[in-house]
């Protein structure tokens, strides 16, 4: 029976939802069905994609929020009478041409105007990267352009526009280049989009580039270039052998699928604990992320 | 034949049902096929034991002349048993498949029937004299003393009991590596396919050494996978095309002139994907479960997790029918992932005339489409509509807002409650369901 509410298509659930389902398939009578996990593969893929997308988002807004705090904080320390004048118009006039994200803006304003100091950013709110799942593969065939925008070389995506159902239209383009560890935006869009860039004139005085900022994905980036091929269209791997082939066990190969999972999820769950104050997200899946160990072995051994 | 579906002269009315009334539903019981065969007159189903049972229709009597004849167990047997894979340390399950009948061309009926790894052919055949009379043993079978007999007899055959024997002639074995998901005799009835998620082979019914493999879609590196083989079947005249569908919602025609290995296709049909309507499961609801061609041979149908499409052979960048089966269930689809309803493989069949199809739901719903009329019916196979001739109530799902009497919310269905098989008599009015581990017969009533 399936519950009158619906559960919350959350990402995370998914995720372990669909491990599990992997790792019971292996006892299952008749040998693990091919179809069917296949199947599971896509909407781990999806998943993953999505909570991917989710954290880059949340640690680039954080960054972001972080810079221009200490940004701001050392204006004030100059001179904190003009300076936060200024800095106060603008934002407003920044933040007077957008529909939302209140909370962004507000916590730009000097804490002497504001009855409490700086609230945590809402996690869904400005500069939050629409869910690229509607708006991905609008062609059949596996499109990884959303995906490298994030973690790829950095060049533009341009057959996939990132519009969600909702017609927040948003043409802003995130890249982060492996090798220079710079994350490069080409904004084209608009609403909170501009937020974020406006929001970084306001205080461009005290900083250097405009546009381009290092951002540390430090630990991000250096467990996925644990995986030199990654693409997003690599599908779980199912060892010949289990299916029932004369083929001999390929470790190389497997180790794809383990490395795919061990640096995407436990890089992120030891960062878990950092972020989970700022999000309110359901963490319901983290103790199957923090396990994710036992499914990778579980998956060594297919 | 009009009116099918929604009923202007028709009225579907129960027939019989068949099986245990038992809650407890022993899972070797469960129906996984139902076949009729090219005359109508045998009905097959094969259980996830491995067993296959075959109804025969009794003649028409004329004191009964509106109900038709009544289906009854005509023979029993095991076809497949579980085995073992000593090698790959795999248990290979007896659950049969898929049967599919060969014409008849003689008093004997044959049968195809696979489980996921071998398929076998089956002669049913009646026996309804015995010889007696034999010089060297008894009527009880022993063996008589040569030297204590003093004359010869011709034995003379005697009627007898009418028994139906199930023989194996032929047994096709080793030939798929993964699970065989289809079977289906060409139109030569010479040879037939079977269908593995990743290969198609071609065999003679006379052979079982040897196979053809026809399609191959593994990928060198099974890591490069994206696509299972879902379904496959011989067009219905043509002995050269056949048709497969694969995981990833696209079907393709193949014909054997063109190439001993089909990889290419001849033809490829695919309806490109609504972006709008992307989720973390759009890929398992548009992997068909079945296709099937019409009697005709023109069009083909399609089944996927929420719709059923017809196609016409002629056009390949969409269906030219698309019937939504159960498109309330669109939104609670993460549910249905989590307790594996999303995996379920439902079919869907033709009537005699093409001008009708049927597909299966759950809460044991069916659902009935007139591609003439466009009306479409909802009707339940359940003990409670058992009475002889009852006449089937149209079901209704409620989708939102206040639910009318007799209607069933979304939330009310049972999911265990699946009807996955469905078959329509070739000439007839005569439909079998198969819900769970019941077998339903249903037929039209005219008024």
């Amino acid at each position: 029976m399936i519950n009158t509410m619906e559960c919350a298509v959350d990402a995370q659930s998914l995720i372990s939802i669909s491990l599990r389902k992997i790792h019971n398939s292996r006892t299952q009578r008749g040998g693990i069905k091919l179809h069917k996990n296949l199947l599971v593969s896509y909407v781990l893929r999806n998943a993953r994609q999505v909570y991917m997308n989710e954290k880059y988002a949340e640690i680039y807004r954080m960054q972001q929020y972080e810079e221009v705090m200490t940004v701001c904080n050392e204006i004030q320390e100059l001179n904190p009478l003009d300076l936060v004048e200024d800095c106060e118009e603008q934002t407003v006039d920044c933040c007077g041409s957008m529909n939302e994200s209140p909370s962004l803006c507000g916590a730009l304003l000097p804490v002497s105007h504001q009855a409490s100091p700086v609230q945590h950013i809402q996690p869904t709110s400005a500069c939050s990267v629409p869910i690229p799942l509607q708006s991905e593969e609008v062609c059949k065939s596996p499109d990884p352009s959303f995906y490298r925008s994030c973690c790829a070389e950095a060049y533009p995506v341009s057959n996939c526009d990132f519009s969600p159902v909702n017609s927040m239209h948003c043409n802003k383009t995130t890249v982060l280049d492996l090798d220079t560890h710079v994350v490069t935006t080409v904004e084209s869009g608009y609403l909170h989009q501009d937020c974020c860039a406006s929001l970084q004139q306001c205080c461009q005085d005290a900083q250097s580039p405009a546009k381009k900022r290092k951002l540390d994905f430090g630990y991000y980036v250096s467990e996925i270039e644990e995986v030199p091929d990654f693409t997003p269209c690599k599908r779980a791997k199912f060892e010949d052998s289990s299916y029932a082939c004369t083929e001999p066990l390929d470790t190389s190969n497997i180790s794809n699928l383990i490395s795919i999972f061990g640096s995407g999820f436990t890089g992120l769950v030891s960062r878990q604990a950092d972020l989970e104050q700022a999000l309110n997200g359901q963490f319901c899946s983290k103790q199957a992320l923090a396990s994710l160990g036992a499914w990778t072995r579980a998956i060594v051994a297919f | 034949m009009a009116g099918v579906g929604g009923g202007n002269d028709f009225q579907w009315c129960f027939s019989q049902v068949k099986g245990a009334i038992d809650e407890d539903v022993a899972e070797a019981d469960i129906i996984s096929t139902v076949e009729f065969n090219y005359s109508g007159e045998l009905l097959a189903t094969g259980d996830k034991g491995g067993r296959v049972v075959i109804f025969q229709r009794e003649q028409e009597s004329k004191n009964r002349s509106l109900s038709r004849g009544e289906y009854n167990v005509y023979s029993t047997f095991q076809s497949h048993e579980p085995e073992f894979d000593y090698l790959k340390s795999l248990e290979i399950e007896e659950k049969i498949n898929k049967i599919r009948w060969l014409p008849q061309q003689n008093a004997a009926h044959f049968l195809l029937s696979t489980n996921d790894k071998t398929i076998k052919l089956w002669k049913i055949s009646e026996r309804d004299k015995r010889a007696e009379g034999y010089n060297l043993k008894d009527e009880d079978g022993r063996l008589r003393d040569p030297f204590r007999i003093t004359s010869l007899r011709v034995p003379v055959l005697m009627p007898m009991d009418l028994m139906v024997e199930a023989s194996p002639r032929r047994i096709f074995a080793n030939a798929h590596t993964y699970h065989i998901n289809s079977i289906s005799v060409n139109s030569d009835y010479q040879t037939y396919l079977s269908a593995d998620d990743l290969r198609i082979n071609l065999w003679h019914l006379e052979i079982t050494d040897r196979s053809f493999n026809i399609v191959d879609i593994k990928p060198a590196n099974m890591e490069e996978l994206t696509e299972v083989i879902t379904a496959a079947e011989c067009h219905p005249h043509q002995c050269n095309v056949f048709v497969y569908s694969s995981s990833k919602g696209t079907i393709r025609l193949c014909d054997m002139r063109a190439a001993a290995l089909c990889d290419r296709h001849s033809k490829f049909f695919e309806e490109p994907e609504d972006p709008s309507s992307r989720s973390f499961f759009s890929e398992i609801i548009s992997s068909i479960s079945d296709v099937k061609f019409s009697h005709s041979g023109r069009y083909m149908m399609t089944r996927d997790y929420l719709s059923v499409k017809v196609w016409d052979l002629n056009m390949e960048n969409r269906p030219v029918e698309t019937y939504q089966v159960h498109e309330y269930l669109r939104s609670k689809l993460c549910s249905l992932y989590e307790n594996d309803c999303i995996f379920d493989k439902f079919e869907c069949c033709w009537n005699g005339s093409d001008s009708a199809i049927m597909t299966g739901s759950y809460n044991n719903f069916f659902r009935m489409f007139d591609r003439n009329t466009r009306r479409d019916i909802t009707l339940e196979a359940s003990r409670e509509n058992s009475k002889p001739r009852a006449m089937l109530k149209p079901r209704k799902v409620c989708t939102g807002g206040k639910r009318k009497k007799d209607e069933i919310s979304v939330d009310s269905l049972d999911f265990n409650k699946k009807i996955l098989h469905t078959a329509w008599h070739p000439k007839e009015n005569v439909i079998a369901v198969a819900a769970t581990n019941n077998l339903y017969i249903f037929q039209d009533k005219m008024n």
